[in-house]
């Protein structure tokens, strides 16, 4: 049974068909691509799945729960997380308030009990407190954790985003373009990070990628958006040969 | 947060640090007990040997202390724009005012009043917490300018609400309550305010309102519920309003509408940013200084309410951030989230990871 099921998925900006009858179906533990041109619809899918917009119209089941219309944090609290094409941290706080903030969902204690430290608010703060740093351990950034999150160089920025994505628990991870901006260096050790972490949580992964080799590398299906519509569906190797993915990619003297 | 720099300092305060820090911690952790304590103690006693005038302008500290440091929550920790702080201020005043002058005598309690005080100001906080959660469902639709819209409007509303109930003196204003607030009473919920915000900014709802500061979009992307801390929040800093204006009513006797207009919103507005943003520390300072300097400068007659807005015009425009923006005093930090804590912590962590080793990819070339 898929994990994340979209059916007819449309959505408009006013007169404007941003993304038109998207369909796609997610197998658990899979890392699927989402390619296409600048406005094709890419980040658009992921607010819409997120619950940042709400679709015009279609569906999005997510272990049989209906997104549509939820809200983006209980969205997040059923286990979809997600980054953001520009880096989007909590940018004058430190790297661990980044990920302590990510466990607002969890947290079981409430305002008095904040207020008049009650032995439950000790108790699940230590353990946020211990969770946090031990995910920024694993992640390599425990070395940080007290430094601005602003002042962090931009790989590690990148990486701290992914970090707090992972620290709400996700199931399924959206990442949207994680490898703009970086050099080839840092975007191999990129492509290791995912699927290291794809292992380590047991993560289903949708990635939104201008860069071909991550695509190509790392994907085990892509999706070719172009205006919105879908205009290809299939392994590496299938997208690479398909004429219409040329078309939109390189225009159409291309292949004339 | 980082701890504010005050550099002109450091040839006196070095040997001090370094003389405390030598002390074993058993002693030290007794130091901020003791110290207020003692305030506490010269507080009680301050009416033998501080005049009439300066104890008032103790308790004005104190009361904007409160004032100030709740509407931080709001205009500092969330980053929005309340500018009716008095509005909630009022509520408090006159509720708790109402209390102490007709409902407790009528019960026969007038003996009691000194010790029914603290229950008349909770009643106050409490009816002005109401107000601000009616106010908070209709502003957090809006944000930015549109919240400063709706909380000014709210602010007025108030003010003329209260000039049409005769029941209460109207326009008149409204008297006949005790010297109830004395400068010990103040020092009592100025502590027990700031106590109980710095828990609420060290917790995951202060984290969850910074968090809307920085990005809203992406805080309920990691699980906030924006719309809860946000409503939570401003119902807190109303209360703690309330609180402040119970104080005031007991401490001048005599309270009207004109008295929580939006020049007295101005000059929380102004503490606020003068003592920094994000900052419970910051907050004291600011009332403090502002307070202080406003009594200072009585000579000039009328023309020290244009030091208000003057202010609060230069300060957006040069130093938006305040005296202490987003800094903290040290004792003000709990102690489990200051850095040794933290540190120990990590290094624990640290030592665990090398008994089971796998940890990411970190590569050569990410920075």
């Amino acid at each position: 049974m898929p994990i994340l099921r979209i059916r007819g998925l449309t959505h408009y900006f006013g007169g404007l068909r941003a993304v038109h009858d998207f369909h796609l179906d997610l197998e658990p533990g899979e890392l699927v691509g989402i390619i296409g041109p600048n406005g094709a619809g890419k980040t658009t899918v992921f607010n819409l799945i997120t619950g940042v917009y709400r679709p015009t119209e279609g569906e999005i089941f997510f272990n049989g729960h209906n997104l549509v219309g939820k809200r983006p944090d209980q969205i997040v609290s059923l286990g979809i997380a997600r980054t953001f094409q520009t880096i989007r941290l909590f940018k004058e706080l430190t790297v661990l308030d980044n990920v302590r903030i990510a466990h607002f969902a969890r947290t079981r204690y409430g305002v008095m009990s904040a207020m008049f430290r009650l032995p439950q608010y000790v108790r699940e703060e230590a353990e946020i407190r211990e969770r946090a740093l031990e995910l920024l351990d694993l992640m390599g950034l425990l070395e940080q954790a007290n430094w601005v999150a602003s002042s962090l160089p931009y790989g590690l920025q990148r990486r701290l985003e992914i970090a707090r994505a992972l620290a709400t628990e996700p199931r399924l991870l959206l990442l949207d373009e994680p490898a703009a901006g970086m050099n080839p260096g840092e975007i191999a050790d990129l492509m290791e990070l995912i699927q290291w972490i794809r292992r380590r949580f047991d993560l289903t992964i949708l990635l939104i990628e201008h860069q071909m080799r991550v695509v190509m590398g790392i994907c085990e299906r892509i999706k070719v958006l172009d205006f919105g519509e879908t205009i290809a569906e299939g392994t590496p190797a299938e997208i690479q040969s398909n004429p219409r993915v040329i078309e939109a990619y390189l225009g159409e003297e291309a292949i004339a | 947060m980082k701890r504010p720099s005050f550099s002109f300092l450091t040839p006196v305060l070095t040997p001090v640090r370094v003389a405390y820090a030598s002390l074993p911690f058993s002693v030290r952790r007794w130091t901020m007990p003791i110290l207020l304590v003692l305030f506490f103690v010269v507080a009680l006693l301050s009416p033998s040997f501080i005049n009439l005038y300066w104890q008032q302008v103790l308790i004005y500290v104190g009361i904007n202390i409160i004032l100030t440091a709740s509407l931080n929550l709001v205009n500092g920790y969330m980053g929005e724009f309340s500018v009716g702080h008095a509005g909630f201020m009022a509520v408090g005043a006159y509720v708790a005012s109402i209390l102490t002058v007709w409902v407790f005598p009528r019960w026969g309690l007038e003996a009691y009043i000194a010790y029914l005080f603290p229950i008349a100001l909770l009643v106050g906080g409490l009816a002005a917490g109401l107000t601000g959660l009616v106010i908070a469902f209709p502003s957090f639709r809006t944000r930015g300018d549109y919240l400063a819209i709706v909380t000014l409007a709210w602010n007025m509303i108030v003010k003329s609400v209260l000039e049409n109930i005769d029941a209460i003196g109207g326009p008149r204003g409204f008297m006949g309550m005790q010297k109830l607030t004395s400068v010990a009473w103040v020092y009592v919920w100025v502590v027990f305010t700031i106590y109980l915000l710095r828990n609420l900014v060290y917790s995951n709802f202060g984290r969850g309102t910074l968090s809307i500061r920085e990005d809203e979009i992406a805080s309920s992307l990691v699980s906030v519920d924006t719309r809860k801390v946000k409503i939570t929040v401003f119902v807190v800093a109303a209360f703690f309003a309330g609180i402040a204006g119970g104080l005031f009513a007991h401490i001048i006797q005599f309270i009207n509408p004109r008295s929580f207009s939006i020049l007295k919103s101005t000059d929380v507005l102004v503490m606020v940013y003068l003592g920094g943003i994000s900052s419970l520390g910051g907050s004291i300072l600011g009332a403090t200084v502002y307070t202080v300097l406003l009594e200072l400068l009585r000579p000039l007659q009328v023309w020290r309410w244009v030091v208000g807005p003057l202010l609060l015009v230069l300060l957006m425009i040069f130093r938006p951030r305040g005296i202490m923006g987003m800094q903290e005093w040290p004792f003000l930090i709990p102690r489990e989230e200051r850095a040794e804590r933290v540190a120990a912590l990590m290094e624990r962590i640290r030592g665990r990871r090398e008994a089971f080793a796998a940890t990411a990819p970190v590569g050569g070339s990410s920075d």
